[in-house]
Formats: C-alpha cells, structure tokens, sequence
C-alpha cells in the first residue's frame, strides 16, 4: 500500500468517541437505550464512510467468494452447514462429553464454567497455582463476554491483545466493534496515533511501517510470556481438538510459546469430527473475509508431547455456558447456538452499516447480536434490540450456518409484548389495529378518516411535513405521503358498476 | 386464467394507480380479474410487531376471503412475503393452498404467464432505476423485474448502487428507530439520485411510502412508480400522468 499524502493527521475528521460518560461500551448500565448511541453514529459522516466501505467491501466478497467455490449450490452449502450445527446442538451432551474424553486423553484439561464468573476465576486459578504472570492472547469473543483481561490485570498478569485489532483497541482503551473486524470503527491514522502516543514510534500511516511497529512490539512479548489464552472456532468432539483460525498467525504464537495455553470456548463451537470441520472451514473464511481459507489454521491437540519440539507444557480448554444452555433449551431459538462468528451478518445489515456495533451496546452486535444478546443477558435488559431491525433478510442470506435472524427478531418482539415489556399504550394499538384490519367496514372508515384528515392537513403540496402522534418520529426524518384521493376499492366499485370514465 | 387480485391495504390506500394498472395489464394478458371486497391486510403490521394472535385472525380472514382455486396477485412483495414465509407458523397445513396460489405480480408475469413485453410490443421512452425490495430475497426472486423492464422498447434501465440495501422502511422500525431509517432512506435516495434516472420502479407500497417521503423532503424530483404502471403505460393500457 502506498504511503498516505503527508497530511497533519489532526486535520482529518476522526469519528466521535463512543464512549458515554464513561460508560463501558460492551458493559452499559442495564436496560440498555440503543437510540443515544445509534443517534450519535448516524450523524458521524467520518463514522459512516469507514463502515460503509469496510462492511460493504467484505460483503462483496463473501458473495464472490462463495460464488466461486460453490456457484449454484452456495444454498446446498449453507444447508449442509446449519445441518452440521443443527445435530451437534440438538446432541450437545453427547458431543461435549465425547470431546472433553478425547482431550483429556490426549493430555488437555477440560474445565467447565457456568458463567462468565467462573470461568475468569478457573483461569485465573490456574494462573496462580502455575505462577503465571505474563500472558499474550489471541482474539476471543467470549473472553469479550467474560471481560477477562481486566480480570487478569487486576490479579496482576501482564495481559497483551495479539491481534493486531485487538492491540491497538487494547492501547486506545476501545472496544471491537464488530465480531471479525474489531477495529471497523477505526482507520490508519488511528492507528499511527496510538503507536505514537502510546509506543513512542514516529508518526506513519504506511501500512508496512505500522505493522513492523506492532510485531517488534508483540515479539518481544511473545517470548517473555508464560500463559497463552485463545479461544477456537471450533471443537473437533472425535479426537478432543481446538481449532484456530487466524490470519496474522498471532494465534498459533499464543498458543505455542507460552509455557501455560488456556482456552476459554463457548459450549457450542463443537463440530463431531473432522469430516464435519472441513465443510465449516469452507464457510468460515469465505463468509467471513472472502478467504478460501485463513492464513494459518491450527489445530491443537493436547500439549507438547515428549518428542515434539514446541507446544506448551500444559493445555486448558474452559468451556463456557455463560447463558448458552438457556437458549439450547428454547426450541424458537436454538438455532442461534449455530453461529460460527463469522461476522457475514454484521457486514450484510443495513442497521450495522449506520449504527455501527457499540451502539448495539454488547459484545455481539449487527443481526446475530439482535438475536443472542437479549437471550444471554435477558430480554428485559435490551427491550431495543429485537426491534432495532427492518427485517430486510439480508442477514439470512449471508449467514453461512442458515440461522433465520428476522424469524428469531420477530419472535423476540411477540416476547417483549407478550411479557408486557412494551408500555400498554403500544399493546392496545395492534388490538385496535387488528381489529380494524378484521372489519372491513371499520377498515374503510379508517381509511376515509385518514384519507380526510391528512389530504386537509397536506394542502396542496400532497405530503405531510409535520405528523402527530406516531407519524412524528417519521415526519422528524422525512415527509409522509398522504392517501389517494379514490383508494383502489372505490374505484373498482364504480368500474363494476359500468361508471368508469 | 382467472385472478384474484390482492391489492393490500396501502396499495389500496395510497397507490390506488398501481392496483388498477394491475388490473388493466392481467385483463389485457386474458386474464379474468376479481377482487373479493371483503379483504383487508395480510396481518404483516401487527404480526411483525409481535401481537401474534391478531396477526393469525387476520391470516385466517385472508384464507377466508380468497376461498376457492384462483391465482392470487399481488403487486407488493413484502406483503406476499408475509403469506410464503410465516402463514404456515400462523396457520400450519390450513394455509398451504391459499400460500401456494398467492405470486407477486412480477413472478406471476415472468413465471406463471412467461410474459414477454418485446412480443408485446411495450413501448415506453424514458431512463429509469429499479428498486430491489427486500422482501423479495424472501421469495427467492432476484432479477426478474429487471428483466421485464429490459425487454420494455425505448426504457434505458440504470444500475442502482447498493440495490440490495434496504430502504429503511421495516414497518414500525421507521417510527421507533427513526434515526436510522431515516439514516437509510437518504442513502437510498442518493444512490437513486446518482442515477440520474427520471423513474424509480419500486414494486412495493412500503418501500415507496418511505422514499416518496424521503425525496419530497429533499426536493427530489423522481417520478416513483409502481412496475404495472409502467407496463399499462408502455402497452397504452393507460395514460401516462400530466406533468
């Protein structure tokens, strides 16, 4: 890439922070308000250039991607996918005890944590008992939904981010934004300016430059640390194996050097065998960055054994429940456990592309994060979530594993109102609206009465510029336009009647 | 071929000239029209918002009111969607003949008639953009309106960048989360504006609403019509508006 014009970095606009009044952007005060932030991002032009690229880029890939390697059968692919985590799901004891039995066979300790809690406090535990101080980690979700690493800090354990996203968010004091592309909300003179503050380099925003920054950085780290912690794509159940997919190899130096390797995986990463993760590899990286596969793939079975030469004395795997088994036990929803993280999701919604992922106030944002984040902290903690979509579908279509996002959205939304979390004004107003769509006579007078009253408020300029009641919030963003002066049953009244003109 | 036509209720309402050009291109296609007055909405509004209940009366209502073994026609894609994608939760095997029969007017025009404007000699001059509605993805339809309009004489047809964007329309998201609809419209718009085209097809009363609205607080001048207007236009089933 070629080096940027010498601009003062300082006269480039740069996003405003999301960061409100302090508030932790994954772990806001609950109930959670999606409009303060959503209103922020969609007014921030610097905000909406880098998402809308980068999102709409990575979506274009996936499409080309995917229709190279599949062509016709993409649909038959993504069945087969959603098919593979289906049965995994649907037989997860089993699958779960098979994988924890191999590992453990093959010299890897499997723990078991029912919250985030628990399993900071397995990780730390084996931290301590190790003598552990020093730790580099590749990029993990969970440990987003865990908030480990502060956890680490605070028992005092040096903990790095490795992924080059995750670093620089790390050193900015930031949060991923996206669940592939952490730093989506984010460009290069962002990053020239952190390595500036916070490492002391010289200013550059040559691509080069900055990531020989970063690894001179991060090698030095690698080879003092002496915990690894990852996460994994995924979980072979037949032979107890953890499977990393990276592109900076940044995972397989955390999972290698380090004397001690922790990984902290959602319950539901499993796949049974190997045959199972060769189709979820092909869908990973395409849905994902349009890859036909990432740049390394490691798969880790057990620690070093006595005749190989690296690898870590000891392996931990912890799996974590967190709020999974609740959604397992609910039929309208399981289907959610299929998600791989790809992020496909995210960079096909037209919500993301303008509210961006820290206005969905959790660690999983976009569609998928719609979904699971009112299932794993509760409903009544996001009440905006579900409705924070216009159910377009082009999440369903993207996503890799078939999960019915806008089927689940609208089946959260009969939740909220079933469970009266929407205010009684609004349940009352599908009644009457239900009825008046039952009747035809009460539908007709409706539709005299709001024909009359809007075409009289309108004039002559045929839109409404200013609406009462619900149509305010419309008419704050655009004009409505008003009935026709003869609905169409009119009309074919009066044709059936032979008085056409 | 008999027809009933499903006008739903904002075509019925506010693009009461999409309905009658439906009506006019299926007669001129030798098709018998009907249209049961008693019907009313598909139940998508309230069963989008979550009241389940009034959405499966309403779902019953339509099976009711469209009873027998006609070909039901509608000119709006989300509305069709609502019916082949959740009529079976609403309604389980009982719906199954009424959402088998229904087709948005476009697949009925490309797949079920095998419509071809050329041998019809449609003929309308002008440039236009095409809006792709989402709820079509639903349907599995991609680029059948396109190919209509490309077999239109005298229609130069303009690429939509992000055509598969939504409009932010999304029924009740519009009023609860007007930020970002709002957001999203304007994109559409200015992706429409950077066209140049004098016509937006948009085939959907929702999607139309919202970006009618849009380019009239814009002062955006773009005729939106509905596809069937433009073919009733094109095959002189109908005269073009006075300007």
């Amino acid at each position: 890439m070629s080096t940027a014009p010498a601009e003062p970095e300082e006269a480039r606009p740069q996003p405003v922070s999301l960061t409100v009044n302090g508030e932790s952007l994954l772990f806001p005060d609950l109930p959670y308000d999606f409009h303060e932030r959503s209103e922020r991002a969609v007014t921030d032009p610097t905000l909406q250039r880098f998402i809308d690229s980068a999102t709409i880029g990575k979506d274009r890939s996936r499409k080309r991607s995917c229709g190279d390697a599949f062509g016709e059968r993409y649909d038959a692919a993504r069945d087969l996918g959603g098919r593979i985590k289906q049965h995994t799901l649907d037989h997860l004891d089993h699958y779960v005890a098979r994988f924890a039995e191999n590992a453990e066979a093959a010299g890897t300790r499997v723990h078991f944590a029912r919250d985030a809690e628990e399993a900071n406090t397995i990780c730390l535990g084996i931290a301590k008992r190790e003598g552990l101080t020093s730790c580099v980690k590749s990029k993990s979700m969970v440990t987003e939904e865990t908030h480990l690493v502060p956890e680490l800090e605070r028992a005092g354990i040096e903990a790095l981010e490795t992924d080059l996203g995750e670093f620089i968010l790390q050193l900015d004091k930031d949060a991923p934004s996206h669940i592939v592309t952490p730093m989506i909300h984010k460009d290069r003179t962002a990053v020239a300016r952190a390595f500036r503050d916070k490492l002391g380099a010289r200013y550059t925003e040559d691509a080069a430059e900055l990531t020989q920054i970063a690894r001179n950085h991060l090698r030095d780290k690698y080879r003092r640390a002496d915990l690894g912690i990852s996460g994994a794509n995924f979980l072979v159940s037949e032979s107890g194996s953890l499977v990393l997919c990276t592109n900076e190899g940044n995972g397989r130096f955390c999972t290698s050097a380090p004397r001690v390797h922790v990984a902290m995986v959602g319950m539901e990463k499993l796949v049974p065998s190997f045959r199972d993760l060769s189709v979820m590899l092909k869908l990973l990286a395409r849905s994902s960055t349009g890859q036909p596969l990432t740049v390394y793939t490691h798969i880790a079975t057990g620690p070093r054994r006595p005749e190989e030469h690296d690898g870590p004395e000891q392996m931990h795997v912890i799996l974590v429940d967190n709020g999974r088994t609740n959604i397992l036990r609910d039929e309208d929803y399981r289907a959610a456990l299929r998600c791989i993280r790809c992020g496909a999701c995210l960079n096909a919604c037209p919500v993301y592309r303008k509210v961006s992922g820290h206005s969905y106030g959790a660690v999983y944002s976009g569609p998928i994060g719609a979904v699971i984040t009112p299932l794993l902290k509760g409903l009544k903690n996001y009440p905006d979530l579900p409705g924070a979509s216009s159910l377009c579908g082009a999440c369903y279509e993207a996503c890799p594993v078939k999960i019915d996002l806008p089927r689940m959205l609208i089946k959260l939304r009969r939740d909220l109102l079933s469970r009266g979390v929407n205010n009684f004004l609004e349940r009352l107003s599908y009644r009457i609206f239900g009825l008046g769509l039952r009747l035809p006579l009460l539908y007709r007078m409706g539709g005299f009465f709001q024909r009359f009253t809007m075409r009289a408020a309108a004039g002559e300029r045929g839109y409404l510029r200013r609406g009462l009641g619900p149509l305010r919030p419309w008419t704050r963003e655009r004009d409505f336009p008003v009935p026709a002066e003869e609905p169409f049953r009119a009309w074919w009244a009066r044709r059936s009647r032979g008085s056409e003109s | 071929m008999r027809v009933s036509l499903f006008v739903t209720c904002l075509t019925d309402n506010f693009y009461p000239r999409a309905g009658r050009a439906v009506v006019e291109v299926l007669e001129h296609l030798g098709c018998e029209v009907r249209f049961p007055e008693a019907q009313t909405c598909c139940g998508q509004p309230v069963f989008n918002s979550g009241a389940h209940a009034e959405a499966r009366d309403m779902a019953e209502r339509m099976v009711r009111v469209f009873d027998g073994d006609d070909h039901v026609v509608t000119p709006s894609g989300s509305c069709c969607a609502m019916i082949h994608d959740y009529y079976d939760e609403l309604l389980g095997e009982r719906g199954r003949p009424f959402v088998e029969r229904t087709r948005e007017f476009v697949d009925f025009l490309v797949n079920v008639l095998e419509v071809d404007l050329r041998a019809l000699g449609c003929r309308w001059p002008g440039t236009a953009t095409y809006h792709y509605s989402c709820h079509l993805r639903g349907l599995g339809m991609t680029n059948e309106a396109i190919t209509l309009l490309e077999q239109i004489e005298g229609l130069e047809v303009r690429d939509l960048e992000k055509s598969d964007q939504c409009c932010g329309f999304g029924g009740t998201f519009a009023v609860k989360f007007p930020e970002v609809s709002g957001s999203m419209v304007r994109d559409k718009i200015d992706c429409v504006r950077r066209t140049g085209a004098a016509t937006l097809v948009s085939n959907d009363g929702g999607c139309t609403l919202n970006i009618e609205g849009a380019c009239a607080r814009d002062g955006m001048d773009v005729r939106i019509v509905h596809i069937a207007e433009v073919i009733a236009e094109g095959l002189g089933l109908m005269e073009p508006p006075a300007s």
